[in-house]
Order: C-alpha cells, then structure tokens, then sequence
C-alpha cells in the first residue's frame, strides 16, 4: 500500500438476520447504501437524505438506530437485524398479524422501520400507553396511514 | 328463493361490503415488495441530476468535458435534449400552449432544482463525483414567486415565446352574480385567502431503471402513477409511437399524484438508455423530490363577494382566482376547470362568478397532489360560509344546514351542469357533532376563556368528486381530443383453473388487489382468496386505456368497474361451457364454491379446475360451435358526455363522496401554539367494497391534511430559493402531531356507477377547512380578524390573536 495516499476502503464483517457476511467496503458508504446495494437486502429501505424519517431503520446489536446515519464500517462486527428477522420459520409474527388485522400499512413503504420500531418499543414498554406509542414511533414517518391505525396495532400487539 | 334444494344464490356470501385481509399484507409485512429502486441490471449507469441551484437565470454555457473524461461516465445536456425531442405537448391553447418545455433545461433555468444536465455512471458515487465536474455558467436572473407579483406590471418574464405569466384566463359566470350582490340584504367582501403551497411528499421518491432496445424501444420499471398520460407527453416528445414504451410499475411507496408528472425525468432516462446502450437506474433523493417533483397548487382568491338574505340563504359568491403553478404546466391548466366539478361545494348557491387564471412563477412547478384543485376551492367556500355565519351572526351549524344541498335534492345539477349523484350533508353535520359531543365542548370552550387558553370547534365540508371526465381539457381549449374517462381489466382463468386478474391501474397503497379480489369472487363464486390479482400496472399485459392509473378518487367507479365487466365476462364464458358439459340451459348455471352447479339438478356439478382443463388442455370434448377464450378485456366506460365548451356546462365526474369533519382545537394565547383536542370523520363515499380500506383512507387524508394546515409549507425566498428542501424543514407530520381520528360512515349509494360505490380516497382537504373554521371560532373570541391562510403555524395564530380591526373584510347591509 502506498504511503501517501489515504486507505479509502476497509473490509468488514457483519451479521445480518443471522448471515454472516465479508465484503470490503468504502470508508463514506452509508450502511442503508451496503445493505441494499452490496447485500441486495431491499427490506430496508431509503426515505430521505437527512435521518428524519425512519424508512431506514434496523436493529444494531438490538437497538433501533437510521441505517442512513451509520457508517457501513461502524457495524464491522455487528449483527443487524431488518424486518426479515420478524417472521418466524415463515409464519408472520403476531405484531405483523396485529398490522394486518388492523390495517397499519397501505403502501408499505415505512413498514419494515415502522415495525421494527414497534418491536423495539414493546420490548422496552410491553404495556405502553397510546401517548407512549406515540413517542416510541414517532422517528417513522408514515404518509399513508395517519397512524391511527399504526398505534391501534401495536396497542393490540401489546394486549395479546 | 330457490323452488328446489339445488343451490341458493341468496344464500352465497357477498365479499363486498366486507374488511376481507389485504392480498398486499403478505409481501409488505416481510419487506418483500418491489420497489422502484429495487430493480438492477447488469451493467447498469446511475444517474446523478445536475440542478440549478438558482430560482431564475440565463445558462450561460455548459461544460461537461471534465465529466466525461471520468472513465465510464455518459452525460446529456439540453442542446442533445433539443436535438433529440420535441417540446413536451402543452394543454393550453396560446398563448400559454406555446410554451416550450423540454426535459432539460436550454438557455435558461426558471426553477431551483431544475435539471441541467444528467451524468451517468458505473457507481452511484461515481455519478455524483462526475455531476461535480460538470461546469455550468448561470447568469442570475430577478425571480418572481409570488401570483400578484407573476401578474403585476413589470413583472419577470419567465417564457418569452408565451409572452405572458398568464399561462390560461377563463372567467366563470353562471346565474346572475351582479343581480344577486344588488339584490342582496348584505354583502360580505373579503380582500384575500390563500390557499398555500405543500406537497403530500410520497415516502418513497421517484425512481426508475430504464432500458432501451433498439427492435423494442424503452422498458421504463419505475413508479409513476398514471404511466398513460406519461407516454402521451413522452412518446411525441422522442419522436416515436406510444406502443415503444413499456411501464412495468410493482409496488408503489405513496403516489399522492406527486408521481403523475414525472414524465420529463422518466424522457432523460430514455435519452440517456438510448445513448449509453446500457440500462439507465435513477433513484431521485429527497431533496431532489421535494425541489423537482411537484408541488401542490398554490391559490389566492381575491376580491371576494358573497350577497346574503336576512335569513341566511347565500346566494353565490364573486371571486377573481389566481393559481400558481409553478415554472412549467404540466398537468396544468386543467386545474382551471377541475375545481368546477364542485362549483358551489355542498351548498346551495345559484349565483357563481369566478375569473380565474393560472400563473407561472418561479418555483417548482405543480402537480395533481391529493385533493387536487377541488380542495383549494372547497375550502374557499367552507371560509366564506364560516366567515359569513360569524359577520352576520348565524350560527355556524344551522347556517351550513339551511344553505346545503338537502337530501331529497340529490340528483342534484349545480349551477354549471354537474350532477351530484347522492348525498346526505345534514345528517353527516349530526352524526359529526354527536361523536365529538358538541354541546359539551361548547360548555368547556366558556369555560376556558381567562384560563390563558382558548377552545375552538370547526366544522369543515367536503366533496371527494370522482371519475372525472376529462371533457373537462376541452374547457380549456376545445381542441384537445379528450372526453370521458375508462379503465380496463381482464379476467381469466388459468389451466388449472385459477382466477387471474390483471389491472390497469397503478396502486400505491389503495388495496386494488384485495378490493378487485372482493368484486370477481362475488361474481365467479370462488373465493378472494382463490382469485389471484397481478400486482401493479405492466403495459406489457397489454391491459390498459388511455386514461389507466391510479389517481383523481376513481378505482372504485372505473377500476372495479373494469374488473366487474371482465369478471361478467368470463362467467358468461364459463356458464356457457359448463351449460354444454353439464348438458343444462345457461340460465339454469351457478358459479359457487368454486365450481359450476345446475339450479335445478343438484347432482349435475363441475368443480372450475375440471372446466377449464376442457378449453386449455382437452377441448376435444367442447362443442365445435361455441368460441370462448377464458380470458376477457373489459372496457368500463361510465356514462359522460362532453360538456358544452362555451358556457362550460356539463357534467364534469360521475360521483360525489363527502366527508364532513369536526374538530375541536386549543390555541395558547401566549404562544399561538395549536393543540387538537379531539377530531371526528364522517364519510360517505356510497357503497363500500371493503370498510377497512375506506377508513384507512381517510385517516390517511386526514393526516395530510392536519400536516398541512398546521406544520407543512413549502417556502420560497425571494429570490426562488426553496428554504424547506427536506424533512428537517418541511415537517412531514410524525405520530405525535396527528391526535387520533375517530369515525363514522354513513352510505349514500351512487345511482350512477357499477356498484353503487363511489370513488374516494383523496379526502378533499378536510382538514383545512375544518381546522381553519376551529382557528376562525378561537379568533371569535378574541378581535375576530379573518383566517385567511390555510397555513397556520403556531407565529401566524400569535398574530391572528392579536389583530384588531378586522382588516380585510368589509360588510354591506341593505
């Protein structure tokens, strides 16, 4: 390696939905950038150019963060888990049901970040309030539903 | 009732009427949907869009050789652009149509954000490096953003060849105006209301992965909405035929008609395909979408007359409207006539003149965003009503209920030769005010005057009109050879028997699979979920017309229209095999449970499967007279005429929905900050295929339209420079700022359409109206200055508090 140009690249090694996966990376490649185009995990989606609107959002190592804000060098080591991870042995989970039921998505654009935020909050709150659902999703914007429908979900989620 | 113990029609299941499950649950739920930016090619170019960062100027000069000495790296400048395409066709008669409008900027850009130059690249990164490189030279121009600047004396010119910002005039006057405002026991005036600029802001932005082959011509996988009217600018423009171009749209991320206009960036990608020989994916970013897509009408209504008895009754109103537009019309000017499919909005009014043009400025230009040019009138008739009920002291309540259209009125033909179909405003204004539990916010609003917070209650009324017939373009120039309105569907049953069916249309989150599955099952006897709908619209089906698409609050007219003819069809197919197999007459056939019964015979049955493996795979067995394909087109054409150019009389959409909100609002006299303390929906779109997909769509609309009125602008300087170009500015509204919608629905069943249902969804900017009259009730109580906006943030009810004099408004009394 040359001496006076800068390392612009690195490899990294990352676990997503249980998958590990080696690939080299540049240094300013987004992680939602590295998920989508060298992993082709279009489950994960991009929104908007700024962190303000969620569709982004993965679990890092359990906890809910924009993949648009992070760095694909920064989940060297990391396991990420996307919306892929809810269902179990193919079957939807029941908050995915609980959206269903309840007519929480339309477009489906922001459900894979919204639900993943609602897992999130559940797994904080099991018993939130509609004012606590509220807040706990409110980093996901949805232009489809109003979120009636959205809070009306996870407050059924939560009952069962 | 059936005479035997065969089967009982009346006894089979009717999907219709039912929430069944989505069909669209599935995929979306598991992030399996297919997306725009989700389809890739080997080999593929990304394109970064090189944009004028200036509201108004001359371009200079161009140069891109810098660019392209980057290796792999394709760009296409305006002069290629002007080489290889024609002006896009303009639906405005001069002068306004002589404006020259190309997928590229030339000598002269007249919006921020419009494309310069488009750069290609083998990396995404790479595309933008190589879009840094390009040099281009701008000359700063004086920008105009406002619609009385666009048309004052003096003003920039922003189209030579037009040579007026006045891009279409056309004054209105039905009845007698001048006759009713000097008969009138009082007129009221009101200098201005504004109806400002937002955007619905899809989610997901355009997007699109383009090839081009030179036998085939262009496969465009993208997201535009209405791909029809896209390929009606786009194939003139490249100088070819509409049959070379083939839109495969899949799933949609929210369309909001901010993704019909599209077809100038989907005309690059075309060039580019054409020039690069390499597929072409362009995925627009946020702030590109929020500056270069489309924004929503902006409309001033000036100089305002309305002449009103003693007991209430208005009889019209006066009004000079100014729309602007933006840089270029695109969809426009047909915004000039779709507000008069609801000239007098619910009410009554007889009397109505309104000169109206439609105005460039420099800014992004508009697109039919949800609620489109109804919405902005609508709610200028729900202020006037409001602002008349509190100058002249009725109440708000019984003076809408005596100036409605009443329910016995309905088919009702306005004063310009709309008919709406059914309705009942009284009884939705009841149902409303008994949700919301009026009588007892009227209490608590007197209670909390001192308390250092005021208590407003709104009413707001709306029509969602829908099926338009777009006879409606000859209004604006009589040339255009449009008229009425369609949609296609085709029904089929595959070799095992399968119901398939295939839509014209272009869904982004309307539920067409699931609701067309509830209208074919009724029809076939099977199930919905043994009918299975092919997602999105892909003009390689072949199944499509000229108007296909998802837009304007029609699927449930024309697309269920479609899917119940095809669905007809085919069971008039399937009866007359199963009449020759099972050896009945045909009127002795039923299709239920899946399979072909005698009415009469219960032991003669044939299960579909069994059926249809006789047409496909062993039609030896079929009789040699009788022709029948198991895969039927229908055509739906809802009944429309062309109105009458020159007294713009006509009917102009096939059904009226409504929906009629109440809201209930606290203003902090201290910081003018709004709280909504309880919002209430009643709709009433006719019959409803599928409830749940109806209430979602309203608290949709409702969402956008609370957003709108309290937290969503799109701002210019003046210079043209957009201040709100992403979510951290412009306040896409988040789960804390819309309060839960509760709702109710009454059925008022079209006469006019298929099933009794009428189209719904854009929701007719409900909340504008409404949260503006509980804003008008707050300022009541206060110094009573007009809300003249509809764009309320917490500093423009601080100043609306604090008014005195009430300026603006003038009434006259007899």
């Amino acid at each position: 390696m040359s001496t006076t140009q800068p390392q612009t690249s690195t490899q990294i090694t990352v676990t997503v939905d249980d998958i590990e996966y080696q690939r080299e990376v540049e240094a300013s490649d987004l992680l939602v950038h590295f998920l989508r185009d060298a992993l082709q995990l279009t489950q994960v989606v991009v929104g908007c150019d700024t962190g303000n609107c969620g569709a982004c959002s993965v679990l890092w190592n359990g906890r809910l963060i924009k993949s648009c804000m992070m760095l694909a060098v920064q989940a060297d080591g990391a396991e990420i888990t996307t919306v892929a991870s809810l269902a179990e042995d193919g079957e939807l989970s029941g908050l995915q049901e609980s959206f269903s039921e309840n007519h929480a998505l339309q477009c489906g654009y922001c459900t894979p970040g919204m639900l993943l935020a609602a897992r999130s909050l559940l797994d904080r709150t099991p018993e939130p309030s509609e004012d606590q659902i509220r807040r706990g999703i409110k980093g996901n914007i949805c232009r489809c539903t109003g979120y009636v429908n959205i809070v009306r979900a996870i407050q059924a989620a939560a009952g069962s | 009732m059936s005479q035997t113990t065969g089967i009982d029609v009346a006894e089979q299941q009717e999907w219709k009427g039912q929430s069944t499950d989505r069909k669209e649950d599935g995929r979306l739920l598991r992030g399996e949907g297919r997306f725009a930016d989700d389809w890739n090619r080997p080999g593929q170019l990304y394109v970064h869009l090189v944009r004028s960062p200036y509201g108004h100027a001359r371009v200079r000069s161009v140069d891109v050789s810098e660019a392209e000495e980057l290796s792999g790296v394709v760009t296409l400048t305006g002069s290629e652009v002007r080489e290889q395409t024609d002006p896009f066709q303009q639906l405005a008669p001069p002068p306004g149509g002589e404006m020259r409008d190309y997928c590229l900027a030339g000598d002269r850009v007249r919006f921020m954000g419009e494309p310069v130059v488009a750069v290609a690249a083998p990396t995404r990164r790479l595309a933008r490096d190589a879009a840094e490189l390009v040099r281009v030279d701008y000359e700063p121009l004086e920008a105009v953003t406002t619609a009385e600047g666009t048309v004052a004396d003096g003003a920039p010119l922003l189209h030579e060849e037009v040579g007026t910002n006045v891009a279409w005039q056309r004054t209105f006057d039905w009845g007698d105006i001048d006759g009713a405002l000097e008969h009138a026991d009082h007129v009221v005036s009101i200098d201005r209301l504004h109806f400002h600029r937002f955007s619905s802001t899809p989610l997901e932005a355009s997007a699109a992965l383009v090839e081009y082959d030179e036998g085939g011509g262009w496969t465009l996988h993208c997201n535009n909405q209405m791909p029809q009217f896209a390929v009606m600018f786009m194939a003139p423009a490249l100088r070819t035929t509409t049959a070379r171009f083939r839109y495969v749209t899949k799933d949609i991320g929210g369309g909001f008609g901010i993704k019909i206009t599209s077809y100038p960036y989907l005309t690059i990608l075309c060039l580019l395909a054409r020039k690069a020989r390499r597929p072409i994916k362009w995925t627009e970013w946020r702030s590109e979408h929020i500056m270069g897509s489309a924004h929503g009408n902006e409309r001033t209504f000036l100089d305002v007359r309305v002449p009103v008895l003693d007991d209430g009754t208005i009889l019209g109103f006066d009004v000079r409207a100014l729309d602007d537009v933006g840089a270029y019309t695109r969809y426009e000017p047909l915004g000039g006539v779709i507000w008069s499919q609801v000239t007098p909005g619910c009410y009554r009014f007889r009397n109505i003149r309104v000169d109206y043009s439609t105005v460039v400025t420099n800014k992004t230009p508009a697109g039919p965003n949800r609620g489109y040019s109804r919405m902005q009138h609508l709610w200028f008739i729900e202020r006037v009503v409001d602002i008349v009920a509190h100058e002249l002291g009725f109440d708000p309540v019984e003076l809408r209920k005596q100036n409605y259209i009443q329910p016995d009125e309905f088919p009702y033909e306005t004063p310009n030769g709309c008919v709406y179909d059914s309705g009942d405003y009284p009884r939705m204004l009841d149902l409303a005010l008994e949700m919301v539990g009026h009588d007892d916010w009227r209490r608590r609003r007197e209670e909390a005057r001192g308390s250092g917070k005021l208590i407003g209650i709104g009413i707001g009324t709306t029509l969602d009109s829908g099926a338009n017939n777009f006879g409606q373009a000859q209004l604006i120039n009589p040339h255009l050879p449009y008229s009425g309105n369609g949609e296609m569907a085709n029904a089929r049953m595959d070799l095992f028997g399968e119901v398939v069916l295939t839509l014209g249309t272009a869904p982004q989150g309307q539920s067409h699979e699931t609701t067309a599955a509830q209208v074919a099952a009724d029809i076939l006897g099977v199930a919905p979920d043994e009918v299975f709908v092919r997602t999105g619209q892909d003009t390689g089906r072949g199944v499509y017309t000229g108007f296909s698409g998802t837009y304007a609050s029609q699927f449930a007219v024309t697309g269920l229209g479609a899917v119940q003819g095809a669905a007809e069809a085919l069971k008039a197919d399937l009866v007359a095999v199963a009449a020759a197999l099972l050896e009945v007459s045909e009127e002795d056939v039923v299709l239920a449970d899946g399979a072909a019964h005698s009415k009469t015979d219960p032991e003669k049955s044939m299960a579909l499967g069994e059926l249809v493996g006789v047409v496909h795979t062993n039609n030896t067995a079929l009789p040699d007279d009788l022709e029948v394909t198991l895969n039927r087109n229908y055509l739906y054409r809802p009944p429309l005429s062309a109105p009458d150019t020159e007294s713009a009389f006509g009917n102009l959409t096939l059904t009226y929905a409504a929906q009629l909100h109440v809201c209930v609002l606290e203003v902090d006299e201290e910081t003018g900050q709004v709280e909504i303390l309880d919002y209430v929906a009643v709709d009433d779109c006719g019959r409803r295929i599928n409830p749940m997909v109806v209430e979602g769509q309203v608290h949709g609309a409702a969402a956008l339209g609370i957003g709108a009125v309290l937290n969503e602008s799109l701002v210019y300087d003046e210079d043209g420079q957009l201040l709100s170009t992403n979510f951290l500015d412009y306040k896409a509204v988040t789960s804390v700022d819309v309060p839960d919608i509760r709702m109710t629905d009454i059925e008022s069943p079209s006469p006019f359409s298929p099933s009794g249902a009428k189209g719904m969804g854009e929701g007719g900017g409900t909340p504008l109206h409404t949260v503006t009259a509980a804003l008008q009730d707050v300022s009541a109580q206060r110094h009573g200055a007009l809300v003249t906006d509809t764009h309320n943030p917490a500093e423009t009810v601080h100043r609306l508090l604090r008014t005195e004099g009430k300026p603006g408004l003038q009434v006259t009394s007899n």
